[in-house]
């Protein structure tokens, strides 16, 4: 590991339900080093999926600053944010979020349309991305066609095929049995190691926080 | 593709819709093609107080000298009866064989079929539509009753002309008005020297409504006074006593646009509101609400197009069988059938109208969605 590449400095947040404020996240400060593997680990409703929605730039947050790489990502337009994210960031989603009328391949090709690449240079990113998570074999199937751990590999081939930054991961082992909650894990664990890849993780699962480098606890929005 | 059926039954919709509205149109433009067709160098004067009023064949010879009239013919409607009524709806005139080719170019005859009607008393000369329909040649005799004058009238077809122009009505059937005039003289004297109407051609159209008023002064105080009035306001006279009907198919025309475009807007916001999860993933993975937009609109234009082509290609055929089935009913309506380029473009651009509107809500819709709103979608 080596220098912070995520820093977040004094972070809330809290939903709006018809009149009512809800806090989320309260006075958040962290740090994640290039190169590290972050478990958010907390009890339901802990405020973990905010946090790492606010680090992806899909949010933001009502106070505080959030620093990736440098960037005050909260100092962003919409279109800069989203520019960024397309950049910076590789999302892995719990239920993969794949789209059905795409095969594996164009479904890990999509990043990659905002890319200034040829579209055969696009279809090399993606085959190379698919052959990192080991479905060379299944780039034209459809995700109807795919297991659940199969198709957590196509998203995760997804989030990897920019080499983006940061990855994200919500719960990637959530809806995958454990064998291939297993096979998920050491896939996301050698992105780390072999290929020095951030990944933050949000899990409740006790087994995934064990691949990871560093874990922190939420608990009612607060860092523990 | 992923709900065929449904894509399937908007685009068929939308193809049924667009045809209604290009028939409408079809239907509106038949009925005004004889306005269309009127010359701006024509006159029409009538009497004054009904068309069913006759005049004087001898105000003839003082229309042809008044300032700016180069020529003028007569004409007298014969409400003829061929076969039975059902095979009647069809225009058929006495007229001045020597001058209506003159005073009407736009009816085609060669020179010889002319000559021919001119030698004849009871020749005919006859449209070319109106020759096919029922199969007449040169030299076939027609027999006729007629509503408005006793006997039996032979007729012997010496000529079939063509129009000049697409909207030159090719159905009308013309005799000679003495051959009229005399059986008049022999069977009802009191009704001989009429005629319905005269076709007063000028050789300066901006002056029409000078000429008119000349033409009328000339018989203003007599015992058949005037009207002359354009040939075009003349035919619009005509026209606006459907003007509520026709008013009426027009509204009809933009509701059926209405109603496609609430079932375009239905299927499009169906479609996005199955698909918001797959917007906060796009936006996630860094596309811009410009890029949403251009996939809905896309989309929803794509839709339109297709069943707005299928509808435009079905305007044709539909339009002519409707002609053919009008004609083997009720007679030949409408003279000139046919569908207008303006009819198909106008078509084509209310099918990609219908596209580009049904897409503002969900492309607003997607393009202000929250991510974490959308993904929270997929549970």
């Amino acid at each position: 590991m080596s220098d912070s590449l995520i820093e977040i400095t004094g972070v809330y947040k809290s939903y709006r339900r018809d009149s009512l404020a809800i806090p989320v996240l309260e006075n958040i400060s962290l740090t994640v080093g290039a190169g590290d593997f972050l478990a958010l680990m907390g009890p339901s409703g802990s405020g973990k999926t905010t946090l790492l929605n606010l680090i992806a730039g899909i949010d933001r947050p009502d106070r505080g600053t959030i620093r990736i790489g440098g960037i005050e990502i909260g100092s962003l337009s919409e279109s800069d944010l989203a520019r960024w994210r397309s950049r910076h960031i590789g999302f892995i989603f719990q239920l993969y979020n794949l789209i059905p009328v795409l095969t594996a391949v164009e479904n890990v090709e999509l990043p990659l349309l905002l890319t200034p690449l040829s579209k055969r240079e696009r279809r090399e990113h993606a085959e190379l991305a698919l052959n990192v998570v080991g479905l060379s074999d299944r780039m034209r199937h459809y995700p109807r066609q795919l297991s659940g751990g199969q198709e957590q590999r196509v998203g995760i081939a997804r989030a990897i095929a920019t080499d983006p930054t940061l990855l994200v991961a919500d719960e990637p082992t959530g809806d995958l049995d454990k064998a291939s909650a297993t096979e998920i894990l050491d896939l996301l664990g050698r992105l780390n190691t072999d290929f020095s890849k951030t990944i933050v993780m949000v899990t409740h699962d006790p087994r995934a926080a064990e691949q990871a480098r560093t874990v922190r606890h939420l608990d009612k929005g607060i860092l523990v | 593709m992923r709900h065929k059926l449904r894509t399937i039954l908007t685009v068929v919709g939308i193809a049924i819709a667009i045809l209604a509205f290009g028939m409408i149109r079809t239907v509106i433009a038949m009925w005004y093609s004889g306005v269309e067709a009127s010359s701006p160098n024509r006159l029409i004067t009538r009497n004054a107080v009904s068309l069913i009023f006759p005049l004087p064949v001898s105000y003839r010879n003082a229309i042809v000298v008044v300032p700016g009239v180069t020529e003028v013919t007569y004409a007298q409607w014969f409400g003829g009866i061929y076969i039975d009524e059902k095979h009647s709806q069809f225009p058929q005139m006495a007229v001045d064989a020597a001058t209506w080719f003159k005073v009407v170019p736009e009816n085609r005859i060669s020179e010889t079929e002319l000559a021919a009607f001119l030698r004849e008393r009871n020749a005919a000369v006859v449209g070319i539509q109106l020759a096919r329909r029922f199969g007449w040649k040169i030299g076939d005799v027609v027999r006729m009753r007629s509503m408005i004058f006793p006997g039996d009238w032979d007729f012997v077809i010496r000529g079939i002309y063509t129009g000049a122009k697409k909207t030159t009505d090719e159905t009308l059937f013309f005799f000679q008005w003495r051959y009229l005039d005399e059986q008049l003289r022999r069977l009802e004297s009191w009704r001989a020297g009429n005629v319905g109407w005269y076709a007063v051609k000028i050789a300066d159209p901006d002056r029409a409504a000078s000429i008119s008023e000349a033409i009328d002064r000339r018989f203003k105080n007599s015992l058949a006074e005037t009207r002359t009035e354009t040939e075009q306001a003349f035919v619009q006279g005509f026209i606006s006593m459907s003007d509520t009907i026709l008013v009426a198919l027009r509204i009809v025309s933009i509701v059926i646009i209405g109603v496609i475009l609430a079932v375009l807007s239905n299927t499009m916001a169906m479609t996005a509101r199955e698909r918001l999860s797959e917007y906060a993933l796009l936006k996630t993975l860094g596309f811009g609400a410009r890029h949403l937009v251009l996939l809905i609109a896309g989309e929803s234009l794509l839709i339109a197009l297709i069943g707005g082509a299928a509808g435009i290609l079905l305007i044709g055929p539909t339009v002519d069988g409707f002609a053919v089935v009008m004609t083997s009913t009720v007679g030949a309506m409408f003279p000139v059938v046919g569908v207008s380029a303006a009819t198909r473009t106008v078509s084509l651009l209310m099918a990609l109208g219908v596209g580009l509107a049904a897409a503002i809500f969900p492309s607003w819709r997607a393009a202000t969605l929250k991510i974490v709103t959308g993904l929270r979608r997929i549970g």
